[in-house]
């Protein structure tokens, strides 16, 4: 069944378009890291690589067609607003689990609160292309 | 690093977010004439790329050179990746993914910077 609003088109362009800039500098910071520094900051580095695959996801899930992609859409961007609230809290509350700083940390604060805003923009949009009934 | 290219390139990027803005708020979709500012500041960002593989050559810093080269890289893919994302869409928001890239553009410059300066 074709999609009542395609994903990709409209302001979902530029939505794909930013967290495909997310996607390729999470995907390159976590691999930075984890191939230089691996031991030194074991948790950050891990949340690093967690959001890197959350935000590919979500890059796939909103710019590719069909229910399957959309439903890892749904999931990505769940997880990532789940993941920059608590590790938000989590890096503002206890500043020493975090010797190394992840995109989420401090709700985003070091990329302009984009990581905060961005899974709520990517849920809205989910759910306004929706298909009804 | 901060020199007169990097200034003049950033300039350039934001003037075609302001240019491709001005298309979002008039309600019109990327045209040859936004694509061809994006081709512009491409070739800026190709001065930029032989320009830092130049001075990174010829410099005894401690420059992080495989993340400064992979910035480099990511520079160069910018407007064109831009603009095919944007050709695509027949509404404003074709220029909104402009406005993204003449963002993105002088952001990169700074973290280009950053690194050449002995951060990561």
């Amino acid at each position: 069944m074709p999609e009542a609003t395609p994903r990709r088109s409209g302001w979902g362009r530029v939505l794909i378009a930013v967290y495909a800039v997310f996607a390729v500098a999470a995907t390159g910071r976590s691999a930075y890291q984890l191939a230089t520094q691996a031991g030194e900051a074991p948790f950050p580095y891990a949340l690093s690589a967690l959001a890197a695959v959350v935000y590919v996801a979500a890059t796939l899930g909103l710019a590719r067609e069909g229910e399957g992609w959309r439903r890892v859409a749904w999931v990505a961007c769940g997880t990532e607003l789940v993941g920059v609230l608590v590790v938000g809290t989590l890096s503002v509350a206890d500043a020493e689990l975090f010797p190394d700083d992840t995109v989420w940390s401090s709700f985003g604060a070091g990329y302009g609160f984009l990581p905060l805003v961005l899974p709520f923009a990517g849920l809205a949009w989910l759910w306004r292309t929706r298909v009804p009934g | 690093m901060t020199d007169w290219l990097q200034i003049a390139l950033s300039v350039l990027s934001f003037g075609v977010a302001v240019l491709a803005l001005g298309y979002v708020v008039r309600d019109r979709s990327a045209d040859r004439f936004l694509l061809g500012a994006l081709g512009v500041l491409w070739v800026g960002t190709v001065v930029q790329l032989v320009y830092g593989f130049v001075a990174l050559a010829s410099t005894d810093r401690d420059v992080h050179a495989f993340v400064f080269v992979l910035y480099l890289l990511g520079l160069v893919a910018v407007p064109p990746l831009a603009a095919w994302w944007a050709r695509g869409e027949p509404s404003r928001a074709g220029a909104g993914v402009v406005v993204v890239a003449g963002l993105l553009v002088p952001f990169l410059l700074l973290r280009l910077d950053t690194i050449w300066g002995g951060g990561a």
